[in-house]
């Protein structure tokens, strides 16, 4: 979408702010891939540090709980040698009743440098890129059931590794689509990134209306869903966020689309096996699947880290260099 | 006061009338078209040469947030704008703070209207008590206290049973309901049409099926009780279909729309524009074009008027409230169907005028001789932004900035002038 575009990236063409995936050019997300393998070496250095971000003012804006992703933004940040500092709103001024501009307002007269956010409502990350001082970038850290886009890209530079192009893969993404930011944003990223075929697998319960007409083939049979298939993608069942009954059992749900040793068969021999985390045990994913030799799941938490420095390199990147032109 | 109004296009859809003529005013009351009365003697010329003149606009449903939400508008901030679009009837629906579930609260809006004199105000009754949905309110008394109808607002009945009761004892004494067609449980807290496009912001949508659910119950309760029954502010093609469907058929049915509805789509919310934020929500193209096409069957037009104040709309999508401020972009909106060849001007004006007076039983809407001197007179040709001249205290409009075509240049109350060009 031009309007996602005109948000994200900085009149010749950079990076600007990371809030969704939608509209960011194929040439954007692979010099994040790039640049992200660049970083990769940090983490075996002795000293695991750059000076690219030394002197910046990092804040994590965290207003619905979360320990994995923060951790790895936090990590991500003190590798590029920046200040971080760590706010969980959830317990803090929004239970006083301050509005979320105020909050910003007032985190931003501490001279921040970029946000790292994440809200539980869709349009959050959009919202408080349309607010912050020109010099400020935001980074989206997931936004209501719209987007996680670092995610997304933690998911492409895993899978890039593992198979080295786009092109022949066909990509299954499974389970509770409708209330899933990941899923949207690997989405987008997958098509952007023109791979064979993006399918989702899912009750219909648990598909949105209109996800076809992001560039996906819709499924609500794990065996033909993933047919021929070189990346399946498991979605954790969001409990916290089922407004009612959208399967009757997490017993039922295992049944028919819970990702057993049996079904991953149905896939190509080759195929990987993906999760954004935390896993559901018995629920989406069973533990011989989440634990074997096809998983990498492990391998996409430590690549969370090389994925998220590159883009806090480049959105911060691009106000240097606009600056100086 | 006596006025002359001379040289305008008089258009007034009631009576089939659209020629250039002069109008006599005195004593409130329109006492002659054409040539003057004998004996009649002009205290004030009004030159509408080149302009339109019609009778003021009637607008079904416009929130003046007074009582209890003073810091959104006020009684005389919202009529004030209402007089400034040409308005000079609006209906005003219950969910105030208080609540109009008593003839005290309907008195004190009137009487501060009054006061304020800008436009005559007319409210709605809460159907239930405290809007709760539960128990029926003391409707005959509400009726007596000057109330045109009943109306449960932005909180539709869920219970049948509650509703075919409200139906039965508002035909009783004969006063219409007023219905905003949402099934509760579908609606779901929801925010945007449900769609590709709630899909792809991720926003929770509101199925089509919460608006046609709704309104294929209560057309249904309507049969059974012989209510009569509006609907308020339809979004849907599938809706509007099932009343006018159910009107042909001959039940006491009535429907309007928004002016929003009619131009937007729920592609406006474009990179989540609050301002486009709106319950119902914005629906298809497919939807704004049917709702477009109801308009030359007796459908009315209405601001759907909701002003807010900043805060209400500086947030992320969902958690911002839904309305537009709109009593102002009323007219030019309305006009702007005429300009995209959907409908006559003539057309456009009765459903300002005739439509509204005739869904609310009021006279008014027309200005033949021995009626009430309520009138507008607006250039037709005039291009003009919203942004330059906004009255109402809410400027939560998506049309601020839009080029709008036909401008209000003279607004008269009961033979009085409320609003004049400046």
């Amino acid at each position: 979408m031009n309007h996602h575009r005109r948000l994200q990236l900085t009149k010749d063409g950079r990076l600007r702010h990371f809030i969704a995936i939608e509209g960011l050019p194929r040439a954007i997300l692979m010099s994040i891939l790039d640049t992200a393998e660049g970083f990769t070496s940090v983490a075996n250095q002795s000293v695991k540090k750059v000076p690219l971000l030394r002197g910046k003012t990092i804040v994590n804006l965290f207003f619905e709980s979360s320990t994995r992703t923060r951790t790895t933004f936090e990590v991500a940040a003190k590798r590029l040698s920046a200040d971080v500092i760590n706010f969980n709103i959830s317990t803090s001024s929004a239970s006083k009743g301050e509005s979320l501009l105020d909050t910003l307002r007032n985190l931003e007269a501490m001279q921040t440098d970029m946000f790292v956010v994440r809200h539980d409502a869709s349009g959050a990350a959009h919202f408080i890129a349309q607010q912050v001082a020109p010099h400020v970038s935001v980074i989206n850290a997931g936004d209501g059931c719209h987007a996680h886009p670092t995610q997304a890209m933690l998911d492409m530079f895993t899978i890039r590794r593992h198979f080295g192009e786009f092109a022949p893969l066909n990509v299954a993404i499974v389970g509770d689509l409708l209330h899933s930011r990941v899923a949207r944003s690997q989405i987008h990223a997958l098509t952007t990134l023109q791979v064979n075929e993006v399918r989702v697998i899912g009750p219909k319960t648990l598909i949105p209306k209109g996800i076809d007409q992001m560039g996906v083939h819709v499924y609500h049979d794990m065996r033909a869903g993933l047919r021929d298939v070189d990346v399946v993608i498991m979605l954790r069942l969001q409990r916290e966020r089922m407004h009612g009954a959208f399967i009757p059992s997490e017993h039922e749900y295992f049944q028919s689309y819970g990702l057993t040793p049996e079904r991953l068969a149905y896939a190509k021999p080759h195929a990987i096996v993906m999760h954004p985390g935390p896993i559901n045990r018995g629920v989406e994913i069973d533990s011989a699947v989440a634990d074997g030799a096809q998983s990498v799941i492990l391998e996409q938490v430590t690549n969370g880290i090389a994925v998220r420095m590159a883009v806090m390199a480049l959105t911060m990147g691009s106000y240097a260099a606009q600056g100086e032109a | 006061m006596r006025i002359r109004i001379h040289g305008g296009r008089l258009i007034d859809p009631a009576h089939q009338v659209d020629t250039t003529t002069d109008i006599y005013i005195a004593d409130g009351h329109v006492v002659a078209l054409g040539h003057a009365p004998s004996g009649f003697h002009t205290d004030q010329e009004i030159d509408a040469t080149g302009r339109i003149v019609c009778p003021g606009l009637i607008d079904m449903h416009a929130r003046l947030r007074e009582p209890g939400a003073e810091h959104k508008g006020t009684i005389l901030s919202e009529t004030r704008a209402a007089a400034a679009a040409g308005v000079t009837t609006l209906c005003c629906p219950p969910d105030t703070q208080p609540i109009i579930d008593t003839p005290a609260v309907a008195e004190l809006i009137r009487e501060r209207a009054a006061v304020a004199g800008y436009v005559k105000v007319l409210t709605l009754g809460a159907l239930s008590k405290g809007l709760e949905g539960v128990q029926i309110s003391e409707m005959k008394a509400l009726r007596d206290a000057g109330c045109v109808g009943v109306s449960n607002a932005w909180r539709p009945i869920a219970n049948t049973l509650v509703m075919r009761r409200a139906m039965e004892y508002a035909a009783t004494f004969d006063l219409p309901i007023f219905l905003h067609a949402e099934d509760p449980y579908l609606y779901a807290e929801g925010c945007a049409h449900e769609g590709a496009i709630s899909t792809r912001l991720g926003l929770v949508g509101i199925p089509e099926i919460a608006e046609t659910i709704a309104v294929a119950r209560d057309l249904a309760l309507v049969q059974e009780t012989g209510a009569r029954a509006h609907f308020c502010q339809l979004s849907t093609a599938r809706g509007m279909e099932l009343v006018l469907a159910a009107q042909a058929q001959g039940l006491p049915v009535t429907a309007d729309v928004s002016a929003h509805q009619l131009h937007l789509t729920e592609m406006d919310i474009g990179d989540y524009n609050s301002l486009c934020h709106v319950r119902p929500p914005l629906r298809t193209q497919r939807d704004r074009d049917a709702l477009r096409r109801s308009l030359t069957r007796g459908v009315a037009i209405c601001s759907a008027h909701q002003p807010h104040e900043p805060d209400a709309k500086a947030g992320p999508y969902a958690e911002t409230e839904p309305g537009i401020a709109g009593l102002e972009s009323l007219l030019p909106l309305t006009l702007r169907l005429v300009d995209e060849g959907v409908l006559s001007l003539r057309d456009a004006i009765a459903s300002l005028t005739a439509h509204p007076a005739r869904i609310l039983g009021i006279t008014g809407g027309t200005l033949a001789v021995g009626t009430a001197a309520d009138i507008c007179v607006f250039d037709p040709k005039r291009e003009w932004r919203l942004a330059d001249h906004m009255l109402s205290q809410g400027r939560n409009t998506p049309f601020l900035h839009w080029d709008m075509h036909g401008k209000v240049t003279h607004t008269l109350l009961q033979g009085r002038v409320v609003y004049r060009e400046s």
